[in-house]
């Protein structure tokens, strides 16, 4: 069983549906007996960084989710929960995220080409990067590089912040992160569940770590 | 390199799409969650379900609907259609949608667009807007194009952006419908105003017409159509391979 964290942010309906769709049983929860039976955590996430961090911190779910990664359990913070899996967010002045990852959450628009549109939104390519010893990460087992998924954000991980855990990346001029993990914790910045064909491979393969 | 965006946009009244017709392989065309699927499997970027209901029983089977669809398509589905509150957005947000279009209800209570960004992001804010020429300028139209508000259009989307709007979809009234391509100068003009995504609609009717759109306006990034794409006129199949042909980012469902 999945267990979607639900504190009040979030597409959460896509994602059980995405998760139905590939015929794994997930359940939205706030209730941290229910992440504890889980399998897998699955952390959502839209809009911005301090309204999430804050109604995560107001649910509890901050530390019951640091304390579910800490048995080993599979984790994916996906958009804004990928954003809250790292020490810090510089999303209208610096938030505290979760600590799970090192390194900070900026602006895109310190980065990218001032004439591209922010937030960037729509499919872009993903290009893998060498996890360990293997040449990419194994939530990617089921699709190629290049694929192309949905992004929304106008804030992402610092590439220099980041760079041990970084395990795809996407060109907008610049190199942004589009996905990081560190031993049993994953975050894609891209929506999977809104990624058509290539982001169910990428669920079926979170539900198989 | 990001890509532009193929979007098909259905108008849904009393729960069935309108204007669905012909398709091969289809057996119901006017069931939004069998069209919705076939566009997916081709390669639509994006889908836009239009409530064109008018009383609240059809506004409840449309939420209906649209959960229904979310439950069986997975890319991001954009609701318009009688949004007037932020209530009106938490109803479609819990179905499924990802953006939200406001048109009239923002023009009514402007408000409404910086609330809703507030409350759920600035990416979940569509603001389209229906613009015709009136004497010499771009000039706002309300009701479904029905009713002149005497605003100029280029101020009022900034405005739009200003509140929070992540996103526009500009329909040119005057192209509208003739199928000669999309207003390229209204589109301009809107896209050298903002800084958020502009989505064109309006005025498609062939595969050049959104190779010319592409390349004369790279700053524009999605194309909408209704009708081209229902009656098969444009299958969007063959319409991404030939905008990437021409060297336009495009998402290939092979590729």
């Amino acid at each position: 069983m999945i267990a979607i964290v639900d504190y009040g942010v979030g597409n959460l309906f896509s994602l059980k549906s995405s998760f139905a769709a590939i015929g794994e049983n997930a359940v939205v929860t706030r209730d941290e007996k229910v992440l504890e039976t889980a399998d897998r955590i699955l952390l959502p996430g839209v809009g911005a960084f301090g309204d999430a961090a804050a109604k995560l911190r107001q649910t509890g779910m901050d530390q019951a989710v640091i304390r579910q990664a800490g048995t080993g359990k599979p984790l994916l913070g996906v958009c804004v929960g990928m954003q809250l899996l790292f020490d810090m967010d510089h999303e209208y002045g610096e938030h505290p995220g979760l600590g799970l990852i090192p390194g900070e959450v900026r602006d895109i628009g310190e980065v990218i080409d001032p004439s591209l549109k922010k937030p960037q939104i729509g499919w872009n390519a993903l290009h893998f990067r060498p996890v360990g010893n293997a040449p990419k990460s194994a939530l990617f087992r089921y699709i190629k590089e290049g694929d192309y998924v949905y992004f929304v954000h106008s804030y992402a991980a610092s590439e220099a912040t980041c760079a041990p855990y970084i395990s795809a990346t996407t060109e907008y001029s610049a190199e942004l992160v589009a996905a990081v993990e560190r031993d049993n914790v994953y975050g894609t910045q891209f929506h999977p569940e809104k990624s058509g064909p290539v982001g169910l491979a990428i669920l079926k393969a979170f539900c198989e770590l | 390199m990001i890509t532009k965006r193929i979007i098909p946009c259905l108008d849904v009244r009393n729960g069935r799409v309108v204007k669905g017709v012909n398709f091969e392989g289809l057996n119901d065309v006017s069931s939004p969650v069998e069209l919705g699927k076939f566009y997916s499997d081709c390669g639509a970027d994006e889908l836009v379900f239009y409530d064109i209901t008018a009383s609240a029983e059809g506004r409840q089977l449309f939420t209906e609907i649209l959960r229904e669809v979310a439950e069986q398509i997975f890319i991001p589905l954009t609701v318009g259609g009688g949004i007037n509150t932020v209530d009106d957005f938490d109803r479609v947000l819990k179905c499924g949608a990802d953006k939200v279009s406001v048109n009239s209800g923002a023009i009514r209570d402007p408000g409404l667009i910086y609330e809703a960004a507030k409350r759920y992001g600035d990416q979940c804010v569509v603001l389209s807007a229906d613009v015709k020429r009136v004497d010499g300028e771009f000039r706002v139209f309300a009701k479904g194009g029905r009713e002149d508000t005497g605003m100029e259009a280029i101020s009022w989307i900034k405005r739009g952006v200003s509140m929070g709007a992540g996103e526009i979809v500009l329909n040119s009234i005057d192209t509208d419908g003739v199928k000669q391509g999309f207003d390229l100068e209204m589109l301009d003009a809107v896209s050298n105003a903002v800084n958020v995504p502009v989505i064109a609609s309006g005025g498609a009717g062939c595969i050049e017409d959104f190779i010319t759109l592409f390349k004369t306006l790279p700053k524009v990034d999605a194309g909408l159509a209704a009708s081209i794409f229902h009656f098969g006129e444009v299958g969007i199949p063959e319409l991404k391979e030939r905008l990437a042909a021409e060297g336009i980012p495009m998402r290939l469902m092979n590729s």
